[in-house]
């Protein structure tokens, strides 16, 4: 039944930090002070502004708080009407372009404490990613190790766009930690600005830069495959969260053919690229890119090769879709299934199989 | 699951050394891109004035990655090249057009052939001046070595890039020259292809009916990637798709294509599945967000469809049997050419790179159709 | 199945390869550290001649950043889009299940034995004093 969604985890939806306040409450007198002397609005960056038609569907824009603000918002909208499992909080607040290593570890240390207050610890079906100064790996690992702790964060959450591909090895502890501690390495669409979004430098509209997230996607596939992250961390899983989708078959052609051709430069890699993908990768599914019609979606998701790699996402509050077109047309009932709870228990193993159905 | 074995297409039967094939009814082939080498950096300099060739001397190029080589990716194999296509009398492979011609113009039957030149061309050197005059030294150096002799081979136009208005003048001054046969640009530009900063190249080769040619590579001066720089060989070669994806995007988004109607462009050595998800894409971020980019008209897909084409090397490779023709079918069969990338590493041969299921027609159409209607031949 | 003179063996020294016709059909037969081999010369991957490649070792690792090297001159790499293929047993390493060269029984033997036949060899004066590579096809 297409309209079915009891049970189904939201792999990906966004509690937006309301003001600097909200943080402030969650920061020591020292960073609290600092945001007051030094006049700190904040740090949103320009991935998805706070008007544009993406940022924000027309129907969850409204409503003071807005829906996207408070837990009781989101229940409302999307928990409650489509008896949801479970859902993922991944704010998106952007810490990661704290150029002051030690203050962005400090705003992750509050965007999380914010998130357990106001999110997780009002209602019993969230569970949230851990947000971390990738900046510097220690700092992170201390931010893991602060949550780790508490089963309801389930992820480490990265950006998709950094100054360097997140599989080389300074990132490491960071994955030492999530193996240890049973967490997925979540890497979201956003960046951190600090070089351009493209190979060939700063596109002029939004558009272009929003379109531009799918290509650093690439790069990071490209790079936790071939840097050996699941060779040294053979338990690890990563999601793909807001990728798109259907990019990642013709780029793992390309992988694959290229590894075949030049594998002894990474001899680690001793089985193709695909088996790693299937092992270890996982896709949110909204957005999919995917035409309006003319393209069976049975087609497309064959390319993946596997009924287990995508996750189940709202992406809420983006506008990715309109009233519960959640899940592309044409999805058939087991398969629909796997995406909505299998493949979401699967890759999440602190969701050990608890969630309320 | 079925791997794509060769020898066993439809195509086969249109090989060359078949038998029973005759000159009729083989399969023609247009060849997107060939790569020219000089023998020795002196075979510039009867092209290049005093000054310049001192300043080369003296200075070298200088790309925008600070390699002095060019590559900060060792290549899989020398110069990227296929063992077997060093020449003899010695020179770099690409460089004896007796062993291009034995080796593949006749082996292959290529009926026409585009040049690419690549390597120490002055394209996206940090001097624009030198650029510009390295630059029009190549075209004359490929005119003398290879179009003029081999009326098989076609030039390209080599153009300074980052230098909208030298380009412009280098498309002047060789544009109606029947020897070339596109205007020649790397997709790692310093910013994306579409900004206004490159419009007067665009102006240019439509004013003469030339088609844009991005050719992978070129250094912009940013990280290969929006995630940074890569460590390996393997990451930066699959990575190609995303800097032609870049420019797909940019020049459809930019408005390129509506301010010049009548342009083409053809994306080389990219592969090409990847155009079609790319369109779904910007076709729905259009839908949200038309109101931002009121200079389009259309929906992002429709000028992908009009004045995009892809070659098809590397050709895509997947373990299922038909997956590749699926995408070849969504991208338009008439989107396709075919080039061989002779004499680098990942060569495609015209008979043997298609995937299994390929019906004839349309590999006539790939190798030989479609590439007659896009290139000025 | 017939018997091939196809070289004298001093043609192919440790190390060398020469690329045979035998029954129409390329095959390149290797000779490492005096064990000769024979092999398909066409790549199965897109029809390249295996006998351009360059010899190399295997390279393993049990992770990243370790390089185990081994076999130096037993796999040949295809000349044009580098699949490697170790030369004793005709398999890729990329896919060794289903992408390998086919095998040839190769034997060196005294022209002194092969002057009294059965054998083909269209191309050679075989004679008594020299020694003879011989593929089974």
């Amino acid at each position: 039944m297409s309209g079915d969604w009891v049970g189904a985890i939201d792999c990906d939806m966004h509690p937006r930090v309301p003001n600097i306040a909200a943080l402030r409450a969650h920061m020591s007198e020292y960073w609290s002070d600092t945001v007051e002397l030094r006049g700190i609005e904040g740090f949103d960056t320009i991935a998805y502004p706070a008007n544009a038609p993406l940022t924000v569907r027309p129907d969850w824009r409204e409503g003071k708080p807005r829906p996207d603000e408070h837990a009781a918002g989101y229940a409302k909208a999307m928990l409650d009407p489509h008896k949801f499992g479970l859902a993922i909080c991944n704010c998106l607040y952007a810490v990661q372009i704290i150029r002051d290593e030690y203050m962005a570890a400090a705003f992750a240390t509050a965007v999380n404490a914010w998130v357990k207050t106001e999110w997780l610890d009002k209602d019993a079906r969230l569970r949230a990613s851990i947000v971390v100064p990738a900046q510097n790996p220690e700092l992170a690992v201390e931010e893991i190790e602060r949550w780790a702790p508490d089963s309801r964060f389930v992820q480490i959450l990265f950006l998709v766009g950094g100054e360097q591909p997140l599989g080389q090895s300074r990132f490491w502890p960071i994955y030492r930690a999530a193996e240890k501690h049973g967490l997925t390495i979540g890497i979201h669409a956003g960046s951190n600005y600090l070089h351009a979004v493209t190979g060939s430098g700063w596109p002029s509209y939004y558009l272009e830069d929003y379109a531009a997230q799918s290509l650093a996607f690439h790069t990071q596939l490209g790079s936790l495959i071939s840097e050996g992250v699941f060779v040294k961390f053979p338990k690890l899983k990563a999601v793909l969260i807001e990728s798109g989708v259907t990019w990642i078959a013709p780029y793992l052609w390309r992988l694959t053919k290229f590894w075949r051709g030049v594998r002894n430069e990474v001899p680690w890699i001793d089985r193709s690229p695909l088996e790693f993908v299937r092992d270890h990768i996982r896709l949110t599914i909204q957005p999919f890119d995917a035409p309006a019609a003319g393209v069976e979606i049975s087609r497309l998701m064959d390319l993946m090769q596997s009924d287990e790699m995508l996750l189940f996402a709202s992406d809420f509050p983006h506008w990715q879709f309109d009233g519960d077109a959640m899940l592309p047309a044409g999805i058939d009932a087991s398969l629909r299934k796997k995406i909505l709870i299998d493949n979401p228990l699967a890759a999440y193993p602190r969701l050990g199989g608890r969630h309320a159905t | 699951m079925q791997l794509d074995a060769p020898f066993t297409t439809d195509a086969e039967t249109l090989d060359a050394h078949a038998p029973g094939v005759t000159k009729s009814n083989r399969l023609a082939v247009i060849d997107g891109d060939i790569h020219p080498a000089w023998r020795k950096p002196e075979d510039l300099k009867p092209y290049l004035s005093k000054y310049w060739w001192d300043h080369l001397q003296t200075y070298g190029s200088r790309r925008k990655n600070g390699s002095v080589y060019g590559e900060p990716y060792p290549k899989s194999a020398p110069l990227a090249c296929r063992r077997d296509a060093w020449p003899e009398e010695g020179g770099r492979p690409g460089s004896s057009l007796a062993l291009m011609q034995k080796q593949y113009l006749d082996a292959c039957g290529v009926e026409v052939g585009i040049l690419g030149p690549l390597g120490a061309t002055g394209q996206g050197d940090f001097n624009l001046d030198f650029s510009a005059a390295m630059c029009r030294a190549v075209n004359e150096w490929q005119l003398d070595t290879f179009a003029r002799p081999e009326k098989r081979l076609k030039a390209s136009i080599v153009v300074p890039y980052e230098d909208g208005a030298a380009s412009a003048a280098e498309i002047e001054r060789c544009g109606a020259d029947p020897h070339f046969a596109q205007v020649f640009v790397l997709t790692r530009s310093s910013e994306p292809i579409g900004s206004r900063r490159y419009w007067p190249i665009f102006a240019a080769a439509e004013r003469y009916g030339l088609p844009v040619g991005f050719h992978v590579f070129g250094t912009s001066g940013h990280p290969v990637s929006g995630a940074g720089w890569p460590s390996y060989y393997v990451e930066e070669g699959a990575g190609h798709s995303t800097s032609c994806q870049t420019a797909v995007t940019s020049l459809v988004i930019e408005g390129v294509f509506e301010r010049f109607p009548k342009l083409k462009v053809v994306m080389v050595e990219g592969g090409f599945a990847w155009l079609a998800p790319l369109a779904w894409r910007l076709d729905k971020l259009h839908e949200r967000m038309h109101g931002e980019v009121p200079h389009l008209k259309r929906r992002p897909s429709e000028y992908i469809r009009e004045h995009v084409y892809v070659t098809t090397q590397p050709m895509e490779e997947s373990d299922v049997r038909g997956q590749v023709l699926d995408l070849m079918e969504w991208i338009g069969w008439d989107r396709l050419l075919f080039a061989s990338d002779y004499p680098h590493w990942d060569f495609d041969d015209p008979f043997r790179a298609f995937p299994v299921g390929l019906k004839a027609e349309r590999h006539r159409q790939i190798c030989a159709e479609n590439g007659r209607s896009v290139y000025r031949l | 199945m017939a018997r091939h003179v196809v070289a004298r063996a001093s043609e192919i020294p440790p190390g060398a390869r020469k690329l045979v016709q035998v029954n129409g059909r390329g095959v390149v037969v290797f000779n490492i550290k005096g064990e000769f081999f024979a092999l398909s010369d066409q790549c199965p991957h897109k029809g390249a001649s295996l006998s351009g490649g360059k010899l190399t070792g295997l390279v393993e690792s049990g992770e990243p950043g370790a390089y185990n090297y081994s076999r130096a001159g037993e796999i040949v790499r295809c000349p044009w889009h580098g699949w490697e293929f170790d030369i004793r047993t005709g398999r890729s390493y990329c896919d060794p299940r289903r992408m390998r060269l086919m095998q040839f029984n190769v034997t060196v033997e005294p022209g002194a034995n092969l002057v009294e036949g059965p054998y083909v060899a269209e191309t050679f004066k075989v004679a008594v004093e020299d020694n003879y590579v011989v593929v089974e096809a």
